[in-house]
This record gives structure tokens, C-alpha cells and sequence, in this order.
């Protein structure tokens, strides 16, 4: 272990949490609600960021359509993804009400496939690196900290933004659904579906509103991703690790999501900070490592109800 | 096997109980697809012949996520990493250890089978989507081990080590009209081991645990053991089948493929044959194998008529091909082409009665 990066990985290693813990808030905002694993939220993370960048006039052949502001183009894009989510609730899985858990999964699985081939058809395959970040990477915050490395610790601001969106639009997502009717209606549908509709909530149209959340989430998650990692196609794959997340934090839980994403972040980040190759190189599938001892562990996760199916 | 047959068609004998072809014109398909088989590098064209190749080892791969997801119910993301420690085995010990290449391929087997039981331990605690989970681990873990362990012996980061060519009785197998007899070997023998364990105390244990895994329990199947079995299984065919593809293509490592995406395509193609059939695997891989193909032709025909997104229209049909023809799968024939030919020739019998 080399200690002199551990304050440094410790704080980098949070706030890649972040964007770790949003895009697995909308994977549990799905499950939750209708019980389906979305293994394409990934692939709708990627979207969000490609249409955001197209939106700002991102196009490599230099005749754009759209050559509007960050701030513009990321609701824009949020619009579309909603609807984007809306429509694959209504044509997709919707037909599987009721179908075993391996079909649904492979409904999301094939999903994936179609929306990253949609992807690079409409917008190409090449890795965009024009994505019209707020921050350039060299713009960083020192803070001096005696026994880090250089007796200082390294912030990129990019990152420490990203950050705080996350946690902000995470918390505002979890006042939603404690506080609100609509959220109420959701947590009903989750608790027992036939319930929620003996009290006239609309269960099918709770599943829609979800997708469409999930869609909105999906695209912060996107941009965010985004403004650190540029526009590209691997997008899809770096979201994956949201997965070892839910598990971590527990399937039910929208904190247990957040914190799970936290702690994925830091595990990536730590392994970075040993003296050994091997481990260093390891960041990429520490998250799984984890996901097994997990698993093999406390199945349910941190948080999650202890109503998972024991063998 | 019972199923649908009409009345007044008994068995006479244990032999004809337990025959597999049990009618004349499945011994005269047998021999008609035999001579077709048998004969095909002799006419059919190169391209045949290699896509025959790769459908024939890609077959015993499904078959064994066929035993896994369709006999046990057991979702798993990570055949295609079984696969890839097939392929690293046969070609570690062919050029160690001098291996004859029957017997490496057999050893491909075993060691990708012990590795997915390792990975198979978690069903002990765990199932359905968590298994799910247990099993994407080892589609990221393995591959990530081929790259960064023992750079020496499995190529490091450049992701591929070169895999000789396979001499039987000093026959050198190097054109694939000649390698296309070993896969159709090997694949005639899982065949007949998959078919017999479907059909054996071993196969109905699986379906058991898989249509209900308490009552299983209580007729005394013991669920850690078989589903073990189950895992052994379906990683055992799928290190035969890398070890086969990773001969056939001279090479292996994760520059090959070997990815979730493979993983996911042979979940794909086991769902779109019909899960739980032994027919199933065979239409699968046979219709994406053939949509990939036909997908390719498409982007080169997109990719002529507008040569400025070349790039983009030679790689992405492929995904949107088999995701939405999956996707459609699952909703419109879930249950897959092995039961639409059960309809077609249930309709066939019942002529002109009922359709």
C-alpha cells in the first residue's frame, strides 16, 4: 500500500461515487416499481450524454442542427429520454407483465443491444471529445493536506460538481418519492401491485412515469459521466458497475443505492493507491470482487429487505 | 418424448421405448442429414463451410447454457468467459505439454468446468437475479485475469496467444474443410450426451429444481448438488467449444471477443431456439448465426451507397439486428423455434382437422 495516495484516492474515490450512485438510483427507481432489472440503463446513460452533445452542436461533420447551451440542451435532451423511456415501457416490456425473470432480463439485454447499435448508427462511432464541459480538467483545487502526497490534495472541479449534482438530484429524487402524491403512488405499486390499484392508483401508468424518471435520470447521469470521461460508445459499459452497487446496497433502497455507488467509488479508487501492479491494474473489476463477496456474504445488501429468495 | 403421440402407438419393447429415433422418416432424415454433413466440403462453398464450422461449436455452447438456463432454470451471464478459459487451456497445454488434441480439448473441458463451479458456488445462497449477478462477475473477472496474470504464458495485454494446428494420427488439420470434421465430431458427441441427460434421473432432477425448487427439495433432489452438476455442465461444453473455436481460429484471448456481449448472444441465441429443447440450440445458433451474417451485408451495402458513415454502417448493424429480433422473440415466440416446429408438425398430423 502506498499510503501517501490514500487521502488523495479516499476523496477522488467519493466523488466518482457520485455518478456511480445516480445512475444506480434509476436502476432501483425500476425495480422498485415494477420488478424488472433494466441491464439497459447503461445504454440510456450513453444516450442521454450523445444527445446532449448534439443538442450543444456537437457533430463532426460541422453542419450542426442544434447549437444550443449546456443549459438548454440538458433539458432538451432530458425531454426526449422521457419519452424515450415512456415508449420502451409501453413496447417492450409491457407485453412481458407477468413473464419469468429470465425473459425479462433478456428483454433488457437485447434492449441494450438495439439502443447502442441505434447509437452509433445516428451519431457515429467514433469517441466524441468535444462534449461542451462547464470545466476543462485542469481546472483543480488544491487543499493542502501534510502526509498526502506533495502535502497536498488534488480536486479537478469537474469532479467535485459532478458531485454534487449527483448527491443533490439523488436527495431531490428521494424527497420526491417520500413526499409527494405521485411518489407516494410509487412506493404503493411497489409494496403490492394489486393493492395500489384497489386504491385506484394507476399501476400501469406508475410503470410509464418510472421509465420516464428513469429516462431523466439516466441523461443527468449521462452528462455528468460525460463532462469528466467525454462522449463515447464504452459509456454503457462504464455504468455497469452500478450494478455491483444496487447489490451492495440492497435492491429496495434508494439510499442503499447511493451509499452502495459511494462505496464502489472508493473501492476503484483504493486499489489505485497500492504499491502492487497487479492490484493497481485491479480497479476495473473490483467492483465485481466485491459483488461476489457480497453475495456469498449478506446477499441482501446494506440495506436492502431481507426478502430475498434463500436456496 | 410420450408427448402427443397418437393412439394405438405403443412400444412393443424396452428397446423402442428407449430409442431415440423411433420412425422411418427419422432415420431417413438422420441418414439425408449425415450424407449432407459428411459431404459438404466436398461441394458446398468455403463460405458453407465455415459458417458451418462456427455454428457447429457454437451449437455445443448453448447446449450447455441449454442445460444450465433451460433445463435449471439457472441464468448465467458468463458462458462466453468459460469459453475463453476452454480456449487458453486446450492451447496452453497443446503447446506445453505436447498434448494430442483429443485429449486436450477433453482437459479444456474439465478445467473450464471446475472454474464454473467455483463460480457456481454462490447458488448455494443465492438465485435468479443474484445468480445473474454471481455469474456477470466471472464474465469480467476472467477475461481481466487472461489479460493482466502470468503475461508470459496468456499474452498479457495484447490479448491473444497463438494456438497451433490440430495433428491427429499425423494429420494436420489446417484448412477448415478439414477442421469442420472435428467439430462435427465433437458436436454428434455432446448431442448424444445432452440429449441423455435431458432424458435421464440426472435431467428430470434439473427440471425439477427448475419448475419448482422446493418440491424438488422434498423429493430429496438435492438442490447444491445438482445444481452444481448444472454448472459443471454447461461450462465442461463451453470450454470444448472455446477449445474448438480457439483451434479453428489459430488464436485466443479477449482480442477475440469473448465479451459480455458473446455471453449475452448465446443467451440470445438459446431463448430465440426454444429454452429447454434439445432442438432449441441447433435453430438458435443456426438463425443468429445467420441474421449476423445477413446484418453484416447489410452495412456493407449501406456502408457502399453512403461511403461518408462507412464506419458506423459496418459495425452497428449487427447489435440492432439481434436486439430486435430477440426482443421480438420474447414477445411474439417466447417459447422459441423448437416449439413453432412442434406446432408446424402437430398441424402436419392433425391435417385437415385442426390448425
Amino acid at each position: 500500500m502506498n499510503w501517501q495516495l490514500v487521502p488523495q484516492q479516499l476523496v477522488t474515490g467519493v466523488l466518482n461515487g457520485g455518478i456511480i450512485a445516480i445512475i444506480a438510483l434509476g436502476i432501483v427507481l425500476i425495480y422498485r416499481s415494477s420488478e424488472v432489472f433494466n441491464f439497459a440503463h447503461g445504454q440510456m446513460v450513453m444516450l442521454g450524454a450523445f444527445l446532449t452533445w448534439w443538442f450543444a452542436g456537437g457533430n463532426e461533420t460541422g453542419k450542426e442542427l442544434f447549437n444550443l447551451p449546456l443549459w438548454a440542451a440538458v433539458p432538451l435532451a432530458i425531454v426526449v429520454m422521457a419519452a424515450l423511456g415512456l415508449v420502451i415501457e409501453r413496447l417492450a416490456l409491457r407485453p412481458m407483465t407477468g413473464q419469468p425473470l429470465l425473459a425479462i432480463i433478456l428483454m433488457t439485454l437485447g434492449l441494450a443491444q438495439l439502443l447502442e447499435g441505434a447509437t452509433a448508427i445516428i451519431f457515429g462511432i467514433e469517441p466524441k471529445n468535444n462534449f461542451p464541459a462547464p470545466f476543462s480538467p485542469s481546472d483543480v483545487i488544491s487543499i493542502p493536506f501534510p502526509g498526502a502526497f506533495n502535502d497536498t490534495i488534488i480536486i479537478k472541479q469537474a469532479l467535485l460538481a459532478t458531485f454534487v449534482v449527483a448527491i443533490v438530484a439523488g436527495l431531490m429524487f428521494m424527497l420526491f418519492f417520500q413526499y409527494t402524491r405521485t411518489g407516494l403512488a410509487m412506493r404503493a405499486t411497489s409494496a403490492d401491485h394489486e393493492l395500489a390499484r384497489s386504491v385506484g392508483i394507476n399501476v400501469p401508468r406508475v410503470f410509464g412515469l418510472s421509465w420516464a424518471i428513469a429516462g431523466i435520470i439516466a441523461t443527468l447521469g449521462g452528462v455528468l459521466l460525460a463532462t469528466l470521461t467525454g462522449v463515447s460508445l464504452s459509456l454503457g459499459v462504464v455504468a455497469l458497475v452500478a450494478f455491483p452497487a444496487i447489490l451492495l446496497g440492497g435492491l429496495q433502497s434508494f439510499v442503499g443505492a447511493l451509499i452502495g455507488g459511494l462505496l464502489i467509488g472508493l473501492a476503484q479508487a483504493l486499489v489505485q493507491a497500492s504499491s502492487v501492479q497487479v492490484v493497481r491494474n485491479s480497479s476495473e473489476i473490483a467492483p465485481y470482487l466485491l459483488l461476489l463477496v457480497v453475495l456469498l456474504i449478506r446477499p441482501e445488501g446494506l440495506f436492502g429487505e431481507k426478502r430475498i429468495e434463500r436456496v | 418424448m410420450a408427448a402427443l403421440r397418437p393412439a394405438g402407438d405403443f412400444d412393443r419393447s424396452y428397446e423402442q421405448d428407449m430409442a431415440v429415433l423411433r420412425r422411418p422418416w427419422q432415420w431417413a432424415a438422420l441418414a439425408l442429414g449425415a450424407a449432407v454433413a459428411l459431404t459438404a466440403p466436398l461441394w458446398a462453398s468455403a463460405y458453407i463451410v465455415t459458417t458451418a464450422n462456427t455454428i457447429f461449436y457454437t451449437i455445443i455452447a448453448v447446449q450447455g447454457l441449454n442445460v444450465l438456463t433451460g433445463y435449471t432454470g439457472q441464468i448465467s451471464l458468463g458462458q462466453a468467459a468459460f469459453m475463453l478459459v476452454g480456449g487458453y487451456t486446450s492451447a496452453l497445454v497443446t503447446t506445453h505439454f505436447g498434448l494430442p488434441f483429443p485429449l486436450a480439448v477433453l482437459v479444456a473441458g474439465l478445467v473450464a468446468g471446475l472454474v464454473g463451479l467455483l463460480f457456481g458456488l454462490p447458488s448455494l445462497r443465492v438465485k435468479g437475479f443474484y445468480l445473474a449477478m454471481a455469474t456477470l462477475a466471472a464474465q469480467f473477472i476472467i477475461p481481466w485475469i487472461s489479460r493482466h496474470a502470468l503475461p508470459d504464458l496468456l499474452g498479457g495485454t495484447s490479448g491473444r496467444i497463438d494456438v497451433p494446428v490440430p495433428v491427429i494420427l499425423g494429420v494436420h488439420f489446417s484448412e477448415t474443410s478439414q477442421y469442420y470434421y472435428l467439430s462435427l465430431i465433437a458436436l454428434v458427441l455432446t448431442t448424444l450426451a445432452v440429449l441423455n441427460i435431458s432424458r435421464s434421473r440426472l435431467g428430470r432432477a434439473l427440471v425439477s429444481i427448475r419448475d419448482n425448487d422446493l418440491a424438488a427439495e422434498l423429493l430429496g433432489v438435492s438442490l447444491f448438488g445438482y445444481k452444481l452438476r448444472a454448472f459443471f455442465i454447461a461450462s465442461f461444453l463451453a470450454g470444448i467449444a472455446g477449445a474448438l473455436k480457439a483451434h479453428s481460429q489459430r488464436g485466443v484471448g479477449t482480442e477475440f471477443g469473448y465479451g459480455l456481449e458473446e455471453s449475452i448472444i448465446l443467451l440470445g441465441m438459446l431463448v430465440i431456439g426454444g429454452l429447454g429443447t434439445n432442438l432449441g440450440p441447433f435453430l438458435g445458433v443456426t438463425a443468429v448465426v445467420l441474421l449476423e451474417d445477413l446484418a453484416g451485408l447489410t452495412g456493407q451495402k449501406m456502408a457502399e451507397w453512403f461511403p461518408a458513415l462507412q464506419a458506423r454502417f459496418l459495425t452497428s448493424f449487427r447489435p440492432i439486428f439481434f436486439g430486435l429480433v430477440l426482443m421480438l422473440f420474447l414477445i411474439f415466440e417466447s417459447r422459441g423455434l423448437a416449439h413453432r416446429w412442434q406446432m408446424i408438425k402437430a398441424a402436419w398430423r392433425l391435417r385437415p382437422f385442426a390448425r
